[in-house]
């Protein structure tokens, strides 16, 4: 059941028929975004922490976590490697690029490094269609990886740059 | 600001904040009336006149009005976004600011897709630059009764949310799933209020069109098209990038501008697009013809059609938020479909049952997403019958009769 925050109360006070507090819960996405910056991924006490902040039920929390594909709510590497699998990337040789990747660094797609130091994921469009194959590291686009440059990525980001 | 690149409309030469001061001399019924009859219509995808959509929301009666920059471009092969975001910022802002005064906004909100965090620092950093500068925040240019500001809002990589109710939700704290349409958020919007959703692209266009007024803009391009489209080129080319031209360009003189060669089909409008085989390359970009949101994708004669109907497939099952049958059910259908047909096991009577399928997402879904998952299915079949063979043998199992 949802509990009512104070603003909604407010709300519901004025006769508005609105069915969710203001401004309060709007900040649900930000607040998750900050907790991810942070920790690199959100866990069920954080997840009850938000709830009881924005005094909503924790199965909200967890149904807007589990929507959204740059959420996580398993632990990650350090760094998540994003290969596009959208159609220009797939024209220039994406999956080559994937099985590089995959084979550099000894894990599946979906999976971390043992050192834990890096995530490999798929994802679609990264809006780098001109530049393709392109990859997201974190936050970082990166155009132009053909299978070659796949080591120097990850050596780039071993070596901390 | 320096103009490296060449266009009719949003990449011609402006001053800055000129048309921000015009728009504030001529007023706030001045700008609504000049949007309206210059028939600017939306960049995003769908087209609707952003001058009947302005005119809703600042005749609504609500002190909490909201104007949105959807910028969570998601549609495969568009990025003329993200080119914009980051050499036309302020052009962009300016477009908001007075979209904001002419609806009567205090609050607006850009909607950046998470792919595109790493512009975020420089969407905020101009921001602070506009607000020393008097063009954000209280009493805007001095005007005592006009404020108005922006934050910054980020998706965390979910393309329904592009979808206009669903980026809202997604505003809202909620998962991004598509609305109901009507009402429309010009009417419920953010929080309940009044909302004004438009394209990074149609804001774009608004300063120059205040500016060098309603003649000028519809002097380019086409009758029912007003002005013009920037178009991502992408796929099989050498020039592959972001160009402007005016509607009623024609595919094949786009593919000049791309230096592409050997081209076999051309994918307008990304994946919720159509796929023109060479005889349709006369066709032209505009609302009359062939709309898009942008997203040109180059085949040359090397590449299997029905490969790349199956990305486009596996692109939808993998972002459908799932809300409805059509959508979620329908999909997975197709993309199983393709494959037989890939096998050369589907025969006529299934592949029948398969396009009556498709007609019924495209009438029955939800939201935009699954009205056009079918699109490049059906345009393969249509228009690239070389390159699959039908079965003789009719299957046991068929779609609607068990
Ligand atoms: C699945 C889906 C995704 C969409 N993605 C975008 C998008 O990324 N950017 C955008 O401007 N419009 C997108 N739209 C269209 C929006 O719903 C809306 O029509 C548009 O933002 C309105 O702005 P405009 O009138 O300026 O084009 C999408 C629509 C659908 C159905
Ligand atoms: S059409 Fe698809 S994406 Fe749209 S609401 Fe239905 S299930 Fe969701
Ligand atoms: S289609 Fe691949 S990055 Fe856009």
């Amino acid at each position: 059941m949802t509990k009512i925050c104070s603003v909604e109360k407010k709300i519901r006070s004025e006769g508005k028929d609105l069915i969710l507090c203001d401004e309060t819960r709007s900040e649900l996405l930000p607040i998750l975004r900050r907790v991810q910056d942070r920790k690199g991924y959100i866990s069920d006490k954080d997840m009850q922490e938000i709830a009881d902040r924005l005094g909503i039920h924790p199965v909200e929390v967890y149904s807007v976590v589990t929507f959204y594909s740059f959420l996580n709510y398993e632990k990650q590497g350090s760094t998540v490697i994003r290969v596009s699998n959208c159609i220009s990337n797939l024209l220039a040789g994406s999956k080559k690029v994937l099985r590089e990747f995959e084979k550099e660094l000894k894990i599946k797609s979906g999976q971390t490094t043992k050192d834990k130091k890096i995530t490999l994921k798929e994802t679609s469009c990264i809006g780098m269609c001109d530049k393709a194959p392109a990859i997201m590291v974190n936050d970082k686009l990166v155009g132009n990886v053909t299978p070659k440059k796949v080591q120097q990525v990850i050596k780039g980001i071993r070596n901390g740059k | 600001m320096e103009n490296k690149r060449k266009g009719p409309v949003v990449f011609s030469e402006i001053k800055s904040i000129d048309a921000l001061k015009e728009a504030l001399r001529i007023g706030r019924v001045g700008v609504l009336d000049v949007v309206r009859d210059s028939n600017l219509k939306g960049r995003g995808g769908a087209g609707f006149p952003a001058g009947v959509k302005w005119n809703l929301a600042a005749s609504a009666n609500d002190d909490k009005k909201y104007i949105v920059c959807n910028a969570d471009e998601g549609e495969p092969g568009t990025f003329k976004d993200r080119v914009l975001l980051t050499e036309y910022t302020r052009l962009i802002f300016e477009g908001m600011i007075i979209a904001a005064y002419a609806i009567g906004a205090k609050k607006g909100f850009i909607y950046l897709r998470g792919e595109y965090r790493s512009i975020f620092p420089h969407l905020v950093n101009t921001m602070a630059e506009m607000r020393k500068e008097n063009l954000l925040g209280d009493g805007i240019l001095k005007n005592k009764d006009f404020s108005f500001d922006i934050e910054v809002r980020l998706g965390f990589g979910a393309y329904v949310c592009g979808e206009e109710t669903a980026l809202i939700e997604s505003l809202e704290g909620n998962r991004g799933e598509p609305r109901n349409r009507p009402p429309f958020p010009v009417y419920t919007g953010y929080n309940g209020h009044p909302t004004v959703v438009n394209n990074v692209e149609t804001l774009a266009n608004i300063p120059h069109i205040i500016l060098k007024g309603v003649k000028w803009f519809k002097s380019i391009g086409t009758e029912k098209s007003s002005g013009s489209k920037i178009i991502s080129v992408s796929g099989d080319c050498k020039k592959p990038g972001v160009y402007e031209v005016p509607f009623g360009t024609t595919v094949k003189s786009i593919l000049k501008i791309a230096a592409a060669s050997d081209t076999k089909a051309v994918q307008v409008g990304g994946a919720s697009g159509v796929c023109l085989p060479k005889s349709q390359f006369d066709r032209k970009i505009g609302f009359e013809d062939i709309s898009t949101g942008g997203s040109i994708i180059i085949f040359n004669s090397k590449r299997d059609m029905l490969d790349a109907a199956d990305n486009f497939l596996h692109f939808f099952q993998e972002e459908s938020c799932g809300q409805c049958t059509p959508c979620r059910e329908g999909i997975p259908v197709l993309i199983e479909g393709l494959e037989l047909l890939k096998r050369g096991e589907c025969d006529k009577k299934y592949l029948d049952d398969l396009l009556s399928l498709a007609e019924t997402m495209q009438l029955a879904s939800k939201c935009g997403l699954g009205q056009s998952a079918p699109n490049m299915f059906v345009s393969v079949v249509d228009n690239f019958k070389s390159e699959y063979k039908l079965s003789k043998n009719t299957r046991k199992e068929n779609l609607f009769h068990g």
